[in-house]
């Protein structure tokens, strides 16, 4: 339908939509009174996968099943999308903030000659424009953007916004459209799998436990991780012990690494420089525990603790343990 | 071989941020102390080496804004970029990051180098946009957050490893190409004092839009206003000793926040 919103696709590799489209597809429906649709390039794509996108509200998806899209190459990906785009003539194009999708969404722009807020933390529809609202300067500021003209462009952090509640009844229709799709110059010559933490994924986690300096060293990281696993949350670090190194860079959050916005964010040994809270001062919960009652990340806690953190862990993963078998 | 560095001036992480009195749309530029975007550094850095390790080539770095940028160019010059160019039009003052990306391929279409770097974002506006957009423009292959490269002893092509969730994907890429410096790539050097000697005999050559053959109008996307942001609680420090602080603090997070 034109005047849609559509939002791209994440998927998981596998065949089905990542979590995070519950939210990208919740927010758009919000927005669109319920004008939505998912747009899924993929190689992959699973009859349960659709089901679930139209359980969370898209009312069409658009399969676009190919072995050329993967892995995602933006030459590839783009002039698709460009080319759909311009027959539809959707109002928005949603992605979720991803590697990934932050080029992509930028790529099309581009193609499109419309205007992109990246990581978007808020959104509205004024009259009939939107506003996105988006941190900057190392998140000290927020910034209220509006589109020139439509499509408006947006990539949504994760975590964000509010998931649609999947409707089991709910189904998308699904249009499969026939594209010309570009020859690739980019040649995949390795893919290297980063060795897997069992924990999630660090800007997906609900729960984020961080480590900064106060770990005194790598080997200190199991207690975080032995945390992790009780409650189901992703370790990160803090710059200090990224450069330190004691943690690979992957795991960095903060200006230079990753933004994350959990619902609930534990720092142990972290003293909150500026560069930190950059990439988790959305956090809906923030406990902070350090032996330095003046580290600024008390400023920002909703929960502090001033004490040994090699006390605290272990103590705190055992309250953990016990509060969630008995519930 | 001739690579360009697109490098963006924005203020120090450490800066304390103000929206201007006059203007909520722009931040008060009063006091604060500007350097070249962290990511750009090793952008710059990654350049430099490739031609040292190439023993030949030539290393331009460009940048968009105001006056000032000339510093930005300056610090790009004492680490060791050869020549510099400054796209200095107030007509490009508003620009969007698609403004930016197409002043910037305008020079590269004069430039015509062999490889373009650039950051992965610029830390003020964290948009990430800019490099992806230019190599859309051009029409020229592309890769992302790359935390290492190699280019083949020819000249004619790259390969690098780009992060994705989950891994590292290494791509061959043909030349020329854009690629964006994830952290990670390397660690960028210090000026020497030589260095900085040096970059005040450099050139940085001022272009406007019209040199470029462009004519840059209304932005795509502008800022509606700049607000701060909303306070956050008071917070709690839970005090006591640590079983019990403990004991209090998952109590709280179950009942008060309901985050566990």
């Amino acid at each position: 339908m034109a005047n849609a919103f559509w939002c791209i696709v994440e998927d998981d590799r596998k065949g089905s939509p990542k979590k995070v489209m519950a939210e990208v597809l919740g927010e758009a429906g919000r927005l669109s009174g319920g004008n939505v649709e998912a747009v899924w390039l993929t190689d992959k794509a699973g009859d349960d996968g659709v089901k679930q996108l139209g359980a969370w509200g898209a009312t069409k998806v658009w399969v676009l099943e190919n072995a050329a899209f993967a892995p995602y190459r933006g030459e590839v990906w783009t002039p698709v999308l460009t080319e759909l785009a311009k027959q539809h003539s959707p109002k928005a194009i949603f992605a979720p903030v991803t590697s990934k999708m932050r080029e992509l969404a930028a790529r099309l722009a581009a193609r499109l000659g419309a205007g992109l807020s990246a990581d978007s933390v808020g959104m509205a529809m004024e009259g009939d424009q939107l506003v996105a609202t988006r941190p900057v300067y190392a998140g000290k500021l927020l910034a209220r953007m509006t589109w020139a003209k439509t499509p408006w462009i947006a990539t949504l952090r994760p975590n964000v916004f509010k998931p649609a509640d999947a409707q089991a009844g709910k189904s998308a229709a699904v249009e499969k459209p026939t594209v010309s799709i570009p020859a690739a110059t980019m040649k995949l010559v390795e893919r290297r799998e980063e060795t897997s933490t069992g924990l999630p994924e660090l800007t997906e986690a609900e729960i984020v436990i961080s480590g900064g300096r106060g770990m005194k060293g790598p080997e200190n990281y199991v207690i975080l991780e032995d945390m992790g696993k009780v409650i189901g949350a992703a370790v990160g670090a803090s710059r200090a012990a990224v450069d330190a190194g004691w943690r690979p860079h992957r795991f960095q959050i903060g200006q230079t690494g990753r933004t994350i916005s959990p619902k609930l964010y534990l720092g142990f040994g972290v003293s909150g420089a500026i560069q930190h809270l950059a990439g988790m001062r959305t956090s809906k919960v923030i406990v902070a525990v350090n032996k330095d009652p003046d580290a600024p990340i008390f400023k920002i806690a909703d929960y502090g603790i001033v004490a040994d953190l090699f006390e605290v862990v272990p103590a705190l993963t055992d309250e953990f343990k016990k509060l969630l078998e008995k519930s | 071989m001739k690579i360009v560095v697109a490098v963006k001036q924005v203020p120090d992480t450490a800066t304390q941020v103000k929206i201007s009195g006059g203007d909520p749309k722009a931040i008060d530029t009063a006091g604060i102390t500007w350097i070249v975007s962290p990511y750009d550094e090793f952008a710059i850095e990654e350049a430099l080496r490739i031609k040292e390790k190439r023993g030949q080539g030539e290393v331009v770095a460009v940048s968009l804004g105001p006056d000032r940028v000339k510093e930005a160019l300056r610090s790009a010059l004492a680490m060791g970029c050869d020549r510099a160019i400054h796209i200095n039009d107030p007509a490009l003052a508003s620009a969007d990051t698609l403004m930016t990306a197409q002043a910037l391929a305008a020079v590269i279409k004069q430039e015509q180098p062999a490889l373009v770097i650039c950051g992965r974002q610029a830390i003020d506006d964290d948009m990430g946009a800019v490099a992806a957009q230019v190599a859309e423009l051009l029409g020229w292959p592309a890769a992302s957050w790359i935390m290492e490269e190699a280019v083949d002893g020819d000249g004619k092509t790259i390969r690098i490893g780009r992060q994705v969730e989950g891994g590292l994907e290494v791509f061959e890429l043909p030349l020329p190409a854009v690629v964006s410096a994830q952290k990670g790539l390397n660690e960028p050097r210090y000026p020497t004092l030589k260095g900085i000697m040096g970059a005040k005999k450099k050139e940085i050559k001022d272009v406007k839009a019209a040199e470029l053959g462009i004519t840059p109008g209304a932005p795509q996307l502008a800022v509606k206003n700049l607000e701060a942001l909303p306070p956050r609680p008071p917070g709690r420090v839970i005090s006591g000793e640590v079983k019990d602080a403990v004991k209090e603090l998952v109590r709280a997070l179950r009942e008060e926040a309901k985050a566990i």
